[in-house]
């Protein structure tokens, strides 16, 4: 079944929608493929809108329940809108021992965010994320899409005050 | 192919990366041009080199000359004395933290001379982007054998010879786990990469996938092979795009090689392999529950058995093996299972890579061979504890393993051994603590970990990690009481007897193991209400001890709320109602004068 027409919502445009379409397109002979196409959509939009799920549950033919258990299972999913920049603190162990705790508590005091918060004008989201892998560089961060490494709690506002 | 003078392996890794080794690689590339060098002298960005403490890092070949932490602003003095006038520049040497010598050459780095490469024989030596350098390095010749040479039965017995065992954790026997899914009846079978590495602290796969993706590939073949599967999927962690990008590219070359696809170097066999990308749930490196994230379904492990080389993916036979293990596969298969066996210990085979981190001098990633005390991996390879600090334990295994303490040094690596003292080898993951770590936070830190990754379908992980958090958190609170240990006590072992999957079942190792062997830590936070290494923040008192205080005055100007007040030869003093809490003064005072 093709839909053709979109639900309204303010965070997906009429773009965004067509390109979800490919997607759906694209996934929907491949078994198994849903977490992809909730993958490339959140890429998409920037989060997982619930107007956003049903359509990915109709388009695939999975009951939406499915596709929702799906969506609030795995972290990578957020169902709530997201910053312009994500920092991901790593909160692995190598980085807990080097002090990302200190580091996270300077930001949420610059910036009035909690882990797991977004600011109002959505510059900012501040994640506690699972081990980056880049122990090497313990306490380490990432802002959009750049690693920073061998922090200090006092000069973290400094790099992320680039960010605007 | 034009012959180069020179050829400079530039570090690729993640780690040197945003270490800023692009900006330098571009520097020196024009620096190259602008001195008419571009010709004789290439630049090759390898894989991760493992050294990622000194990022960036560069090998010059042929002449083996190691350089460390480079800077765009050495880029000229670089070229010039090196390239130009043949002299190193001793400045950009690895300095030894003990000697305080310079070491021009890499192979006679401490850190790397006592290492030996199998799983990492290609690290830094090759362009992973390219499969014809993996070639060059027997690449795929240990494929053509299996392939060509070999039945699969041949195959499970050089690796059963070999005595190779799981390097994700478990440590189960690979050519067993082989047989089984050989012998297992139907016609669709699966093989299985599980490249989800999400031990906090680990990243051993990540620099495997990232400098060597073709070994993984070529294992899965040869794996395929044994099994009889036409079809494999890598499964790996979305957040390892560099790795991703790196397989994609691998596996369009080896099907433009004719190494993957059909009829695969003229054997007749046919086999393909996907990527699929993790979406962020711990729990997914466990095997059937990594099955059904792959099926598009929620990540929850299933009682076995039914084991997957029985009823895998899709319900048909599959197995799954680790990253380190795929890449040991090729060359037990070139070189022989005995030749694989000849080092390591009884039980333990081989070599196992290991990712140092923490508080220790050399972060990066090291191959040693099985047997090696852990003494000589932290002191010997990983230079020690910095700051003069003192050592006081190394985690090993993740969430599911334990810390070795000082006296337990000796301890061998082995399977078994570690084991005995409440740890496991697990994926690999080895992260060193000073004495300023606090070992209840320690296991307070997992059992958030362990609460938050369950998956929520038994109820005794679900629950219990939630409760044994609480208790840990009152304690760390300082509201502990007497009885307290005791219910962790009790809670962890109902846990570990009952949970579903291993996730659950070696949830309370880290406070097990630290509880073996700190325990009076745990006392102290309970009966004393003090946090002896000074990291629990509701235990401390911010108040300046007067006999301690060298009236320095670092952490008046450390302080960013203005709550301490210091003259010069006077004791700095914290005024409470100001004081936020940060910790940076105590992070400053180097005399421990601050509780």
């Amino acid at each position: 079944m093709t839909i053709t027409v979109h639900p309204n919502h303010p965070d997906v445009t009429e773009e965004m929608w067509d390109k979800i379409d490919t997607i759906i397109q694209e996934y929907k002979t491949i078994p198994g493929s849903v977490i992809s196409v909730l993958r490339l959509s959140q890429n998409n939009v920037g989060y997982l809108p619930t107007p956003l799920i049903d359509y990915v549950a109709v388009g695939m033919g999975l009951p939406s329940s499915q596709v929702f258990g799906v969506a609030t299972f795995y972290s990578l999913f957020s169902l709530k809108p997201k910053g312009r920049h994500i920092i991901k603190a790593c909160t692995g162990t190598a980085c807990y021992v080097k002090g990302i705790k200190e580091v996270m508590s300077h930001i949420a005091n610059k910036y009035g965010i909690k882990e797991g918060d977004t600011m109002e004008d959505r510059r900012f989201t501040l994640e506690g994320v699972r081990c980056l892998g880049a122990c090497g560089l313990a306490p380490v961060m990432i802002v959009s899409e750049d690693i920073h490494g061998n922090l200090k709690p006092d000069e973290v506002v400094n790099i992320l005050e680039d960010y605007k | 192919m034009s012959k180069n003078r020179i050829q400079l392996m530039l570090c690729g890794g993640t780690g040197c990366h945003s270490t800023g080794s692009k900006k330098f690689e571009a520097a020196l590339q024009k620096e190259l041009e602008a001195k008419g060098l571009a010709d004789e002298i290439k630049i090759i960005e390898t894989g991760c080199n493992g050294f990622c403490a000194v990022g960036p890092v560069m090998l010059v070949q042929p002449e083996g000359i190691f350089y460390q932490k480079l800077r765009v602003e050495d880029v000229p003095l670089l070229v010039e004395e090196h390239f130009l006038k043949g002299r190193p520049v001793k400045k950009l040497f690895f300095v030894e933290h003990a000697s305080k010598e310079s070491i021009p050459n890499m192979n006679d780095i401490p850190f790397f001379s006592n290492q030996i490469y199998r799983a990492m024989k290609n690290k830094g030596a090759i362009d992973p982007e390219v499969i014809d350098e993996y070639i060059a390095r027997d690449g795929y010749f240990a494929a053509a054998k299996a392939l060509n040479d070999m039945t699969p039965q041949q195959i499970v017995d050089e690796v059963k010879t070999s005595q190779i065992r799981g390097r994700g954790g478990a440590g189960f026997p690979t050519g067993m786990k082989w047989s089984f899914a050989a012998a297992s009846p139907g016609e669709e079978k699966y093989v299985l990469c599980n490249a989800d590495e999400g031990d906090p602290g680990a990243f051993m796969d990540r620099s495997l996938l990232e400098s060597d993706p073709h070994a993984i590939l070529e294992g899965m073949l040869i794996a395929a092979k044994a099994i009889n599967a036409r079809q494999g999927y890598i499964y790996c962690r979305t957040e390892y795009q560099l790795a991703i990008r790196r397989l994609e590219i691998a596996i369009k070359q080896a099907k433009e090689y004719g190494l993957l696809g059909e009829n695969i170097l003229n054997s007749g066999f046919t086999f393909n392999i996907d990527i699929y990308q993790g979406a962020g749930a711990f729990v997914c490196g466990e095997e059937t529950a990594l099955m059904r994230s792959i099926e598009g379904k929620r990540g929850m492990p299933r009682p076995r058995p039914p084991f997957p080389a029985l009823k895998g993916l899709w319900d048909k036979p599959t197995i799954l093996n680790n990253v380190e293990t795929l890449a040991n596969i090729p060359q037990i298969i070139l070189n022989g299972g005995e030749w694989y066996a000849s080092i390591g210990t009884e039980r333990s085979k081989g070599t196992k890579v290991f990712a140092l981190s923490g508080d220790i001098n050399n972060i990066g990633l090291v191959e040693v061979p099985m047997g090696l005390p852990i003494r000589k991996l932290i002191y010997d390879i990983g230079g020690g504890v910095p700051d003069k600090k003192k050592f006081k334990a190394v985690q090993l295994g993740g969430p599911s393993g334990g810390c070795i303490p000082e006296h337990k040094l000796d301890t061998i690596i082995d399977y078994e051994e570690i084991a005995k003292v409440g740890a496991i080898m697990g994926s690999g993951g080895a992260i060193v603590m000073d004495e300023n770590t606090c070992m209840v936070d320690m296991a307070r830190f997992f059992m958030d970990f362990i609460q938050e990754e369950s998956c929520g379908k038994c109820t005794p992980c679900r629950e219990g990690t939630r409760r044994m958090l609480e208790l840990l958190e009152k304690i760390c609170d300082g509201h502990g009481e007497d009885g307290d240990i005791e219910t962790l006590e009790a809670l962890s072992e109902v846990i570990s007897q009952s949970a579903l999957c291993g996730l659950g079942q070696t949830a309370a190792n880290p406070v097990l193991s630290t509880l073996r062997f700190f325990r009076d830590e745990y006392e102290a936070h309970i009966k004393d209400k003090v946090c002896p290494a000074k990291r629990c923040i509701a235990l401390l008192k911010f108040e300046v001890d007067p006999e301690a205080c060298k009236k320095c005055g670092l952490c008046f100007k450390a302080c960013p709320a203005d709550a301490i007040t210091w003259k010069k030869k006077e004791v700095a003093l914290i005024d409470k109602d100001k004081c936020v809490k940060c910790m940076s003064c105590f992070d400053k005072c180097k005399f421990n004068a601050i509780f």
